[in-house]
């Protein structure tokens, strides 16, 4: 344990960048979610074992106007809202098993 | 279609074509195989050859309960469908399977819902709550939920239009375009759509208002909207991934947009 937090996509989704966006649909329960040009970097970065505080230092800082500890704050959100849905799966530890691609 | 499924046809079954693909019924009723010739006259194929084929049963005491949630599950190659007044199942090696259901269309009908529900998810189509048209040799569809005017835009719908459905529309590929067929598939009007295709010019969603207008509409909220409107019964995360693909697909292919409409067949002015 070092304190990370480590993402990856959930394999029960179906995703589809379109027009900027990324269009989610679980194929748990249907539920259909659309993410912002921040959120899509976030979830394409969601490898399972880059850690989050990476993702959002060089995606998120590295390529978007935001300071990093509000963009820490909110990637932490995020990554919880979308894991509480089943989409993302969060870890402390990094997620190694087949995910989702594009 | 590229296999089918070849055997003598007994004079007990009766074959339903909707969409190029045609589901085969037996049965030793002949009762029910009438009112199954009846309720899809126009749907009639040639039995020859099926892509799917059901042995029915005959239930002596279904449960009159219609109102159940539909549910469709896929187990060892195996579809498996349930609703109070019916279960199914199916195999997807063999395409072959049995119906126990009550002595009614309503059953049948909902069966072959299902069951085209699933082909076309794996073909890249699907079934849309939707009313569609042929004008000029193009189809129309109309996408809305229940109340949004799918039938008041039929029954508007001028003599020189060919009606598909005021429901269900059937959207499969063709090569890079899409197809909209005609189903029996019924809603309001009670009368089911003619056997006919054509290419899809346009997908409109539906919404009454003061005056008629279009509007786009986004990629996003278009594919959104869409698959609001496809009929989906399956639990099962391959099939939801494939029409979630498809609806992507046909949403970068075909224009959808807004159509809000006064319930005047001026309406139809603007669809051609």
């Amino acid at each position: 344990m070092n304190g990370a937090t480590y993402i990856a996509r959930s394999p029960a989704i179906a995703a589809r960048l379109l027009g900027g966006e990324m269009m989610i649909m679980s194929a748990v329960d249907s539920t259909f979610f659309t993410l912002n040009e921040v959120a899509t970097a976030i979830w394409q970065a969601a490898d399972g074992v880059t850690p989050l505080s990476e993702i959002v230092d060089k995606y998120i800082c590295g390529e978007f106007d935001v300071e990093l500890p509000g963009a820490a704050r909110d990637a932490e959100e995020f990554v919880h809202e979308l894991s509480r849905h089943g989409i993302l799966r969060v870890s402390n530890e990094p997620i190694q098993s087949p995910q989702e691609t594009q | 279609m590229t296999s089918s499924i070849s055997q003598p046809a007994p004079a007990e079954t009766v074959a339903i074509g909707i969409g190029g693909t045609t589901v085969r019924l037996h049965s030793s009723d002949s009762h029910f195989r009438s009112m199954v010739r009846e309720r899809y006259c126009s749907f009639l194929a040639g039995s020859a050859d099926a892509d799917f084929d059901f042995d029915i049963e005959l239930l002596e005491r279904p449960s009159e309960n219609t109102d159940d949630d539909v549910q469709v599950q896929v187990r060892n190659d195996e579809w498996l469908m349930r609703r109070g007044d019916f279960d199914a199942c199916w195999s997807t090696n063999s395409r072959r399977g049995t119906v126990r259901q009550a002595n009614s269309s309503y059953a049948t009908d909902s069966v072959l819902r299902i069951v085209h529900s699933i082909a076309l998810a794996q073909r890249g189509g699907f079934l849309m709550h939707a009313a569609s048209a042929i004008r000029n040799g193009k189809a129309f569809l109309f996408a809305g939920v229940s109340g949004a005017g799918k039938t008041t835009i039929s029954r508007l719908a001028p003599t020189d239009c060919v009606l598909l459905s005021d429901e269900i529309s059937y959207v499969r590929p063709h090569g890079k375009t899409y197809v909209a067929y005609g189903t029996p598939f019924s809603g309001e009007l009670g009368k089911p759509g003619e056997n006919r295709c054509a290419p899809v010019e346009t997908v409109f969603l539906l919404e009454k208002g003061p005056s008629h207008h279009i509007e786009a509409v986004p990629d996003v909220d278009a594919v959104r909207r869409l698959l609001r409107n496809i009929l989906f019964f399956a639990e099962d995360a391959s099939l939801v991934h494939m029409v979630f693909q498809s609806a992507c697909e046909f949403a970068q292919s075909v224009p959808i947009k807004k159509l809000v409409f006064k319930p005047e067949q001026s309406v139809w002015d603007m669809i051609r």
